[in-house]
């Protein structure tokens, strides 16, 4: 992270001076933070929402039923979680509401997942394989239906909006599938 | 199909928030001061992600404002026009795995100046619709839980991108 984090600001100076966009690189190193308290903002209602539900389940002994449930299926891909780890439940959580195009609780149970993950990790400052996987099928977007691109679609008129679904959802399918193979392959090559 | 997914998307949440209740009180569980513990550990890591969001979104801000995109996509143009792959779809591929919002931005200046109907637009559609952006998920996630050292997520997330895109070209070329 640290290298792309150097590479995007002084490629920015530079390439700004040659392009003579200095100025906006500038307005965009000093406003565009407003942003990131704005989503930052925008997530602790529904953050707060869902942790809350998340947790009477997990007192009431629910999270741990349907993780037991789940974790056979999901053990295959997840190779180092804890057997009767809360981590299951609320990835499959996660990846449930993810596939029916509910981000809105999709992020706090992914992120409810991330800390089990993160609970159980030896090393506390180091991304674990599980949680390199978990975030591999999050960055990969599986929806079933790309719900805010045909209302875009829809919004400009367009003859046939729906006629995108079944070559996305192929796509997307593809794009999932190789996260995931690419998280494994990692996982082995990559030490350290 | 869509009107059956969207019947269980509606269903679903109140589904599952029912369920947890229901059980939760046949469990004799204090459902409210259960829902407030749940709730504050939502604040604090909604607070939490701040300063990870705010190094993720002001440097892909800079970027893009320096003209970098436009730079890669200059290069990348002449390889696209030589693979009968619309040139203007190429923002859209690149600005994708860095900022969902500019990405919209991008989609509609591609139907904008193509049409609404035109074969950049559905591939740009595509492209869109079948992923997310990867640095923000990864802002996000990892920045609830603080991890310094993201080893090979990044990477595994960019290739899967590109992945993406290569099977998007295909697909589209196929179906439109």
């Amino acid at each position: 992270m640290n290298i792309v984090f150097l590479f995007l600001i002084l490629s920015s100076f530079v390439i700004g001076l040659i392009t003579g966009k200095l100025d906006d690189v500038v307005n965009a190193m000093l406003y565009s933070s407003k942003k990131a308290v704005e989503v930052s903002i925008s997530l602790i209602g529904i953050m707060a929402f869902w942790l809350g539900i998340v947790k009477i389940a997990q007192k009431s002994g629910l999270i741990n039923i349907f993780s037991k449930i789940i974790s056979p299926i999901l053990s295959l891909i997840f190779k180092d979680i804890k057997k009767g780890s809360p981590a299951f439940s609320n990835i499959a959580l996660n990846i449930s509401a993810n596939a029916l195009g509910l981000q809105n609780a999709a992020t706090p149970f992914g992120i409810k997942a991330m800390k089990d993950l993160h609970k159980e990790a030896e090393n506390k400052d180091i991304a674990s394989d599980s949680m390199c996987m978990l975030l591999a099928m999050n960055t990969a977007g599986f929806q079933i239906v790309p719900a805010t691109v045909i209302a875009l679609l829809v919004s400009f008129n367009s003859k046939n909006p729906t006629e995108i679904i079944i070559p996305t959802l192929i796509v997307t399918s593809i794009a999932f599938v190789s996260a995931i193979v690419l998280s494994m392959l990692f996982s082995r090559i990559y030490k350290g | 199909m869509k009107e059956i997914l969207s019947a269980i998307s509606v269903m679903l949440l109140p589904l599952i928030v029912a369920v947890i209740l229901i059980y939760a009180a046949y469990k004799k569980v204090p459902a409210y001061d259960s829902f407030i513990d749940g709730a504050k550990e939502g604040l604090f890591v909604s607070i939490k992600i701040l300063p990870y969001l705010v190094a993720i979104i002001v440097s892909v801000s800079m970027f893009r404002a320096s003209g970098g995109i436009d730079l890669i996509s200059s290069h990348l143009s002449i390889v696209l026009h030589y693979l009968k792959i619309p040139v203007e779809s190429l923002p859209v591929m690149i600005t994708r795995s860095l900022s969902g919002s500019a990405t919209l931005g991008l989609l509609s200046d591609v139907i904008n100046t193509t049409g609404v109907d035109s074969y950049a637009t559905k591939l740009s559609s595509v492209i869109v619709g079948s992923s997310e952006t990867t640095f923000y998920v990864l802002a996000v996630y990892f920045g609830a839980i603080g991890v310094k050292k993201i080893r090979y997520a990044l990477i595994v997330g960019l290739l899967a991108d590109i992945v993406g895109i290569v099977a998007a070209i295909i697909v589209s070329r196929y179906f439109f």
